[in-house]
C-alpha cells in the first residue's frame, strides 16, 4: 500500500506531502523557515521549546509544527505577525532564564539560540533575567555542562537514550527548578553509563555542553549525522 | 449465581440492620477529626448501658457541613447533633427515644440542608464507606447488575449521551462522546483510569467522595468498563489522602471477593480488575497525559495531543480518563434514565455539582446542588453568608486554573457557559468565597507562585513564563510596580495562555487575567507613580 | 554519590521493596509505586536504595533520580522525629496560614523541606491536605488540627513540640 499524497496550502502556497509527516517537514522541504530549538531530525519530538508554533486555520489555538500531522486541505501559517511576536518573546524568556552572555561563551557565533535570535531580530531582553546561580561540571575528561546556558531542549536527554542507549542524561527537579542531571546527580567524570560518545556535545544547540580546551567562539557542533546513526542502528548494523 | 449472592448479603443485611431500634451514625471522614474518640465514647455508653442490642454505632462518610463538625446522625428521625465531643456520649444515648439533647441539635431546616440536591452525595454519611453489604442495601450495584443484563454496551453508551453528563474534572468534555470515542478506538487491551489527583487546592470532592462513597465509583467505573470494552482499570489517586487510598483498597478488596470486580463479574461475560496508583504531589498529574505517564512510572510530563488518549493512552492503548465525580454519577444515570438525570440543572450543564464551599464562609464544607444554582444562593443560602460582619469581594472558582466572580455579578448561574464567559471555569469544584478584607493581588500571587511550583518545566512559556510572572507580581505586592510592569504582565499572561504545551500553562494566567478584569484598581494602587517609565516593547 | 548497584541493602526493609516490585512484575512502570514503598520504610529515599531499585528494573540511574526528584511527596533527606506539615492550600492560606508558616520560619529558623539541625523537626508545606473546610490546617506528627486563629495555633505547635519527645 502506498503512502497517500496530501495536499495544503502553507502561507498561501500549495503544497504536498505523505500522510504521516509534520508540518514542519513539509514546510522545510517547501523552503519556508519555521524556527526550532527542541526539535533535531534524527531525535522523537518533544513538542516543548514551542517556537515553531504555527496557526492553522479554522483552529483557534497555535500548533506545534514539529509535532502536528499533515491533513488534507489544511491552510498553515508559518509566519503571522502574531507568531513572530510570539517567538521572540519565547527566546527572550529563554535569554532571560539563566546566563547567556554570548560574548564569553565557547559557541558565540555557531549557537542556534544565538542565531534565531539574531534571525528574529531581537535586539534586546525585555523581561529581567532570573540569572540562578547554577554549577559548571568539569569532571569528564574530555567535556564539560554549564547548566547556566542550558535551554531545556532535552536533546541531549533524547539522543543519549535514543541513539547512544546510554540514558546518562535526564531531567531533575520540575519548573523552573529543572535541571539536566547524569545519572543519581552524579559529576559527569563519575558517571556509571557515560560512554563517552560526544553525542550529547554535538547536538546542544547552546554552550551548555562543550569540548575541553576550547575558548570563546571556538566551540563548532556537528549534529547533522544523526539521521544516519538512527538508520544505522536501527538495521541492527 | 452471583446475582442471588448480591441479593442474598442485601436481604441478611437489612435484616441485621433492622434488628437495631436506633442507628447512630458518626462521621468518620477527614473532615471531622476526632471522630475515634466520640465513637469510642458511644460505644462505651451503650455497652454499659447494656444496649447494644437496640443502638448500632456506625462510623459513615462525609456529612456535609464540616464547620459543625464532628457531626453524629441519630435514625430514626434523623437528629443530627453538631459539634459533637467524647463527653456528650452519655447524654446523647441517654435521650434516645426521648427529647433530643437540644444544646447540640442542628436543625433540619437549615437552608445549607434543604437547598441541596443530593445525587452523587446522596450516600455520603449515611452508609459506612468501608460496608459493601451497607451500599448493597442502600440499592448499591443495581445499576451495574441492570447494565450487565439488561442493557448492551451501545444502550449504555446512548444513555449516558442522552443524559448530557459533561465530564466533572474541570473542562466539561461530554462524557459520552469520550466513551463512544473508547469504544470505537482499535487496539486492546483498552484502559480505563479513575483521575483522583485532586490537586486543586481548596478542593476536597473527590477525597470525600473516595472516602465515603467508594463503591459508587468502583461501580461507575465498572459500567464504564462494560460499555468502552475495558479489562483494567487504574485509580490515580493523590498519596496526601492515606483515609481515602485505605477506603479504597478495602472497597476493591471486597468488590473482588463478591465478584463485582475481576473475572466474570457477576456471571456474565465482563473482566475488569482495577488497582490503585498512587500520585506523589504533581498537580501537573492532572492532566490527563502527564498522568497517564505518572502511572507508567515516569516524571509526570504532558503531551502534546492529538493523539488524545481515547484513541493512544496508557501503554499507547485507548484510554478512557474521567474524574471521580464523574464516575459517581454514573449509577444513578443508569438506574433513574437519561431523561431523569437530564431534568436537573440547565440545558447545557445539566445535572447536580459538587462543590467545596470554604474561605470565609460561615457554613463551610461539601455542597451539591443542581447545576445554574446562582453564586447568591449557594453563598448566602446555603453558605449562610459570611461570619464576623465582613463583606463580599469575589467568590473564587477554578482555583489555579480559574478565577474570580466579583459581588456584582453574585446572580450568575454556576453552568460552564456563565464561568467561561466570566473568565472562570468550573474546574473540579472548588470554591472558595473572598472577604473584603483580602488583597486579590496577592490571591493571585498566591496561585502564580502555585502554578510555577507545579510547573512540570517541560515547555518554555510555562516553566519560565509563570516564573516571570510571579517576579511581576511581586512588585505589585511590594507596590513597586510601574505602569511598564503591568504592561508587562498582561503581555506576558496572554504569551503563557496561547503557547503553552498544556492545559496548567494555558490556564496559570486565568486568576490574574480575571483579577485584572474586575479588580483593576487593586493593581494600579500598587503602582509606583513619582517614576519615570521605562518603554516595553515585547 | 556514584551509584553501587553491586551493594544491595539486605534487610527486612529491602524486602518490603522487592515485594512491590515482584507485584509488578519488575516491570519499569512499577517505579513510582516502589519508590512510595521505599519512602514508606525508610523514611525517605536513600540513595542506595535507589540505585538498587533502578538496577532490578533495568530502568537508567539518571530517569531513576528524574522521577524521585519530580514529585514533592518523596524526599531524598531523612526527616526529623517530629513533622509540622503546615498546609498552604488556597482556603487555608485566605484564613492565614501564612502568617504561621512565616510563624514558624522565625521561630525555629526553618525553611519548607528542611529539617531542624538537631534533627527535631521536620518542616513541610503541603499543596492541600483536603481538609478545606476546616482551613486553617496544620498537622503535627499526623494530628490535624483546624479552624483556630494565629494566635491559638501557634500556641498548640509551641505546646505539641514542648510535649513532643
Amino acid at each position: 500500500m502506498t503512502t497517500p499524497i496530501l495536499t495544503l496550502t502553507i502561507d498561501g502556497k500549495e503544497v504536498s506531502g505523505l500522510a504521516g509527516e509534520t508540518i514542519l517537514q513539509v514546510a522545510r522541504e517547501n523552503g519556508f523557515f519555521i524556527p526550532t530549538l527542541c526539535w533535531l531530525d534524527g531525535l522523537t519530538s518533544a513538542g516543548s521549546c514551542r517556537l515553531c508554533m504555527v496557526e492553522i486555520k479554522g483552529s483557534a489555538a497555535l500548533h506545534p509544527a514539529c509535532i502536528t500531522l499533515i491533513q488534507e486541505g489544511m491552510a498553515v501559517t508559518t509566519s503571522s505577525e502574531r507568531l513572530l511576536r510570539y517567538r521572540r518573546a519565547i527566546i527572550e524568556l529563554l535569554f532571560s532564564e539563566r546566563n547567556h552572555v554570548c560574548a564569553v561563551c565557547v559557541v558565540n557565533g555557531h549557537c542556534e539560540l544565538q542565531t534565531l535570535a539574531q534571525q528574529l531580530g531581537i535586539d534586546h531582553i525585555s523581561f529581567p533575567g532570573l540569572y540562578p546561580d547554577l554549577p559548571v561540571d568539569a569532571s569528564h575528561p574530555r567535556f564539560v555542562i554549564d547548566h547556566n546556558r542550558c535551554i531545556l531542549c532535552t536533546r541531549c536527554v533524547r539522543v543519549c537514550g535514543e541513539i547512544e542507549g546510554a540514558h546518562t542524561w535526564d531531567v531533575k527537579n520540575r519548573g523552573v527548578r529543572s535541571q539536566i542531571v547524569a545519572d543519581f546527580d552524579t559529576p559527569w567524570g563519575d558517571s556509571t553509563t557515560c560512554t563517552g560518545c560526544g553525542k550529547c556535545v554535538h547536538v546542544c544547540p547552546t554552550g551548555a555542553l562543550f569540548e575541553k580546551g576550547k575558548s570563546v567562539a571556538e566551540m563548532f557542533k556537528k549534529p547533522l549525522g544523526l539521521p544516519y546513526l538512527k538508520a544505522i542502528r536501527d538495521l541492527g548494523v | 449465581m452471583p446475582r442471588e449472592k448480591i441479593d442474598r448479603i442485601t436481604a441478611e443485611h437489612r435484616w441485621f440492620l433492622d434488628q437495631f431500634n436506633y442507628h447512630i451514625l458518626v462521621c468518620a471522614g477527614l473532615g471531622c477529626p476526632g471522630n475515634d474518640d466520640i465513637l469510642r465514647a458511644l460505644g462505651q455508653t451503650v455497652r454499659n448501658r447494656q444496649l447494644t442490642d437496640e443502638v448500632l454505632i456506625r462510623k459513615v462518610g462525609c456529612m456535609g457541613l464540616c464547620s459543625a463538625g464532628p457531626l453524629v446522625l441519630i435514625r430514626p428521625g434523623d437528629l443530627m447533633y453538631q459539634k459533637v465531643q467524647p463527653e456528650d456520649a452519655e447524654e446523647i444515648i441517654a435521650s434516645l427515644g426521648k427529647k433530643p439533647v437540644e444544646r447540640l441539635l442542628l436543625s433540619p431546616d437549615l437552608a445549607f440542608f434543604t437547598r441541596q440536591h443530593k445525587n452523587v452525595l446522596r450516600l455520603s454519611g449515611r452508609i459506612d464507606p468501608e460496608s459493601l453489604p451497607d451500599y448493597l442495601v442502600a440499592g448499591g450495584y443495581q445499576a451495574l447488575l441492570q447494565a450487565l443484563f439488561a442493557m448492551q454496551p451501545t444502550d449504555i453508551l446512548r444513555c449516558i449521551q442522552e443524559s448530557g453528563l459533561r465530564g466533572r474534572g474541570g473542562a466539561g468534555y461530554p462524557t459520552g462522546l469520550k466513551w463512544s470515542t473508547v469504544a470505537r478506538a482499535q487496539g486492546s487491551p483498552k484502559y480505563l483510569i479513575c483521575n483522583a489527583d485532586e490537586g486543586d487546592p481548596g478542593a476536597f470532592m473527590d477525597r470525600s467522595l473516595l472516602e465515603s462513597t467508594p463503591y459508587a465509583i468502583l461501580e461507575g467505573m465498572t459500567v464504564a468498563a462494560y460499555a468502552v470494552g475495558a479489562s483494567e482499570g487504574f485509580i490515580y489517586v493523590r498519596a496526601e489522602y492515606p483515609l481515602a487510598v485505605q477506603r479504597l483498597k478495602r472497597a476493591i478488596r471486597d468488590a473482588e471477593q463478591n465478584n463485582l470486580l475481576g473475572h466474570s463479574i457477576c456471571g456474565s461475560n465482563l473482566n475488569f480488575r482495577v488497582q490503585i496508583r498512587l500520585g506523589a504531589g504533581a498537580f501537573v498529574c492532572g492532566e490527563e497525559t502527564a498522568l497517564i505517564r505518572s502511572i507508567e512510572g515516569r516524571r509526570g510530563l504532558p503531551r502534546p495531543r492529538p493523539p488524545y488518549p481515547a484513541e493512544k493512552g496508557l501503554r499507547g492503548r485507548p484510554t478512557l480518563i474521567n474524574n471521580v465525580e464523574t464516575y459517581a454519577n454514573i449509577p444513578s444515570v443508569i438506574t433513574n434514565g437519561p431523561e431523569w438525570w437530564a431534568r436537573l440543572g440547565t440545558d447545557k450543564s445539566r445535572g447536580t455539582k459538587v462543590f467545596a464551599l470554604t474561605g470565609t464562609i460561615r457554613n463551610t464544607g461539601l455542597i451539591e446542588v443542581p447545576m445554574g444554582m446562582p453564586l447568591r444562593e449557594i453563598v448566602y443560602d446555603i453558605g449562610g453568608g459570611l461570619p464576623g460582619g465582613h463583606a463580599l469581594k469575589a467568590v473564587q472558582t477554578g482555583g489555579p486554573s480559574g478565577g474570580c466572580i466579583p459581588a456584582a455579578l453574585l446572580d450568575t448561574p454556576v453552568t460552564y457557559e456563565s464561568l467561561n464567559e466570566l473568565g472562570s471555569i468550573m474546574g473540579s469544584g472548588g470554591m472558595i468565597v473572598i472577604d473584603d478584607s483580602a488583597s486579590m493581588v496577592d490571591i493571585v500571587t498566591y496561585f502564580m507562585a502555585f502554578c510555577r511550583d507545579e510547573s512540570c518545566g517541560k515547555c518554555t512559556p510555562c516553566r519560565v513564563g509563570t516564573a516571570q510572572i510571579h517576579n511581576l507580581l511581586t512588585k505589585f505586592q511590594n507596590r513597586k510596580a510601574t505602569m511598564a510592569d503591568l504592561e508587562m504582565l498582561e503581555w506576558l499572561c496572554d504569551l503563557v495562555r496561547n503557547t503553552s504545551l498544556c492545559g496548567l500553562g494555558q490556564s496559570a494566567p486565568n486568576p490574574v487575567l480575571s483579577a485584572l478584569r474586575f479588580f483593576r484598581q487593586e493593581f494600579l494602587d500598587c503602582i509606583l507613580t513619582d517614576q519615570n517609565h521605562e518603554e516595553v516593547r515585547p | 554519590m556514584p551509584a553501587d548497584t553491586q551493594q544491595k541493602p539486605v534487610d527486612r526493609r529491602w524486602q518490603r521493596i522487592i515485594q512491590t516490585m515482584l507485584r509488578h512484575n519488575n516491570q519499569s512502570d512499577a517505579l513510582i509505586e516502589t519508590l512510595h514503598t521505599v519512602q514508606e520504610t525508610y523514611g525517605y529515599l536513600d540513595p542506595a536504595v535507589l540505585a538498587a531499585v533502578a538496577d532490578r528494573l533495568g530502568i537508567p540511574p539518571a530517569r531513576v533520580f528524574g522521577v524521585a526528584t519530580f514529585y514533592n511527596h518523596f524526599s531524598l533527606k531523612p526527616k526529623g522525629d517530629h513533622t509540622l506539615v503546615i498546609c498552604t492550600g488556597t482556603a487555608c492560606h485566605v484564613r492565614g496560614n501564612d502568617q504561621i508558616l512565616a510563624w514558624v520560619k522565625e521561630q525555629y529558623h526553618l525553611t519548607p523541606g528542611q529539617t531542624s539541625a538537631d534533627n527535631r523537626l521536620s518542616l513541610v508545606e503541603a499543596r492541600c491536605v483536603g481538609a478545606c473546610a476546616l482551613a486553617p490546617v496544620i498537622l503535627c506528627d499526623g494530628v490535624l488540627t483546624g479552624k483556630k486563629g494565629y494566635k491559638e495555633t501557634t500556641a498548640i505547635i509551641e505546646e505539641w513540640l514542648g510535649h513532643a519527645s
